[in-house]
């Protein structure tokens, strides 16, 4: 199934234009959020994307750019209270 | 020997790693196999990590590891130094021979790792060069998990070790059938999943940890049942019962139904089912509010379902953070627009009960 989430894939842009037909987008995007159409990867599901940041960090053409950040409302709070940016603490994320 | 459990100090976990009987000498270095088979003990681990007992403590030391005798064509994995992570790699490749290179994240899994930048290229080149692994095999590649390529790009790699990264199936379980398919992923394998286990997995969790909305409902409770004559008891477990049931619908409920209730922030899809819930139970269960008047009556459910739905919506929020699909600016919406509803929708249903308690309910 496919899910989706307030703001998702807001931040994410591809430029066509620049890619080189690798798929390294399509092999490392958790959500199928790219799919290779051709000689191309194609943005299919931008209401997929969790702006993990995957695909920009992988891209070897600096095709993608995506503000990665978790989505975490709890890091989120903490982060408010304590002025930083969101953090996760250390008793989380280990599942 | 396995899954022994030992402080984390600084930054390295000095626990040995799950091991079998027999050294294994390979270019100079002593290796002793990593069993691929996970015993109770692991078992009962991985257990406590769900529970969220001692999740700080569960590490296994970074560096090279060999399952069965590899050799220097073998496959080298790449993995993460939560126990958790090691363990589904190694009972994932039973009946192998590989090298498993277990870079330090801190204890915390692959993907969160990935996404904090410790399961990232950097530490993969340290590893790379404190383990020797360029001298232990002669090829260059490496099977890296495809949830560590928020953190791991795999071009930098390249141009700085030689190494090649080839992404390997989300699920260390799928490990098999990927390399039985030619190493080549499905959908299935590269996508990650949500499902009603997985949600409920971790939803065990985030009910240990709203253990402080769990005292303020025993406490709350307690408070309206007074006075403490006759049938307090009662009446404390019937009004406990109204708030501990919305801690159930934002941390179990809510996660359960996730795909299935109205809107797209969590806080409205918790908020959606614990008012729900006050609603029903607050016309059924409180069986005392019939020696009230009916404005009583009618205050204590409308101010039991004010404060219940911001309890089991804000626990819903926080569920965004065991979610697979959250983006942070979505969240952080959540945060900034759900927070003054919740606070005034408290404020309110405990004006509310309290007049009520006024009235004589």
């Amino acid at each position: 199934m496919r899910w989706t989430y307030l703001k998702n894939g807001e931040t994410l842009a591809f430029d066509a234009a620049a890619c080189v037909d690798c798929g390294a987008c399509v092999d490392v995007c958790p959500h199928g959020v790219f799919a290779m159409d051709g000689k191309k990867a194609k943005l299919l599901y931008r209401a997929s994307c969790m702006e993990c940041g995957a695909c920009a960090k992988n891209c070897p053409a600096e095709a993608l750019s995506v503000s990665p950040g978790v989505g975490c409302a709890a890091a989120i709070i903490m982060g408010k209270l304590r002025g930083t940016a969101p953090d996760c603490g250390p008793a989380c994320c280990g599942s | 020997m396995s899954g022994r459990l030992m402080p984390i100090t600084a930054s390295r976990a000095r626990r040995p790693a799950p091991r079998i009987e027999g050294a294994y000498f390979y270019r100079g270095k002593r290796f002793e196999p990593v069993s691929p088979s996970l015993k109770a003990r692991d078992r009962l681990g991985s257990l406590r990590m769900r529970l969220g007992l001692g999740r700080m403590r569960y590490a296994v030391p970074p560096g090279l590891y060999a399952r069965g005798k590899p050799g220097p064509a073998s496959p080298v994995f790449v993995t993460a130094n939560y126990t958790m992570s090691f363990d589904a790699l190694r009972s994932a490749l039973a009946g192998l021979e590989a090298w498993i290179l277990v870079l330090d994240t801190k204890g915390v899994n692959v993907w969160c790792a990935a996404g904090k930048g410790s399961f990232g290229t950097e530490e993969l080149l340290q590893r790379i060069e404190a383990t020797r692994l360029p001298d232990m095999v002669d090829h260059r590649e490496l099977i890296l998990p495809q949830l560590g390529a928020p953190g791991v790009s795999a071009p930098e790699l390249a141009r700085r070790s030689g190494f090649k990264a080839v992404w390997g199936p989300v699920r260390a379980a799928d490990i098999g059938p990927w390399l039985a398919a030619g190493r080549r992923k499905d959908e299935a394998m590269r996508t990650v999943r949500f499902s009603l286990p997985d949600r409920l997995t971790v939803a065990l969790l985030e009910l240990v940890q709203a253990w402080p909305a769990t005292l303020i409902a025993l406490g709350l409770g307690s408070l309206l049942a007074l006075p403490a004559s006759s049938g307090w008891a009662g009446r404390a477990a019937a009004w406990s019962g109204l708030f501990l049931g919305g801690v159930l619908t934002g941390t179990i409920a809510t996660p359960a139904l996730l795909p299935y209730l109205p809107g797209k922030a969590f806080a409205v899809k918790g908020a959606t089912v614990g008012a729900a819930w006050a609603l029903v139970y607050g016309l059924t269960g409180l069986h005392f509010l019939g020696d009230a008047g009916p404005l009583a009556r009618v205050l204590a459910v409308a101010g039991g379902v004010l404060a219940t739905a911001p309890v089991s919506a804000f626990l819903a929020m926080n569920f965004t953070g065991a979610s697979t699909f959250t983006c942070q600016p979505g969240a952080l919406l959540e945060v900034e627009k759900g927070f003054g509803p919740m606070l005034g929708s408290a404020a309110a249903g405990l004006a509310a009960l309290a007049a009520a308690k006024f009235l004589g309910a």
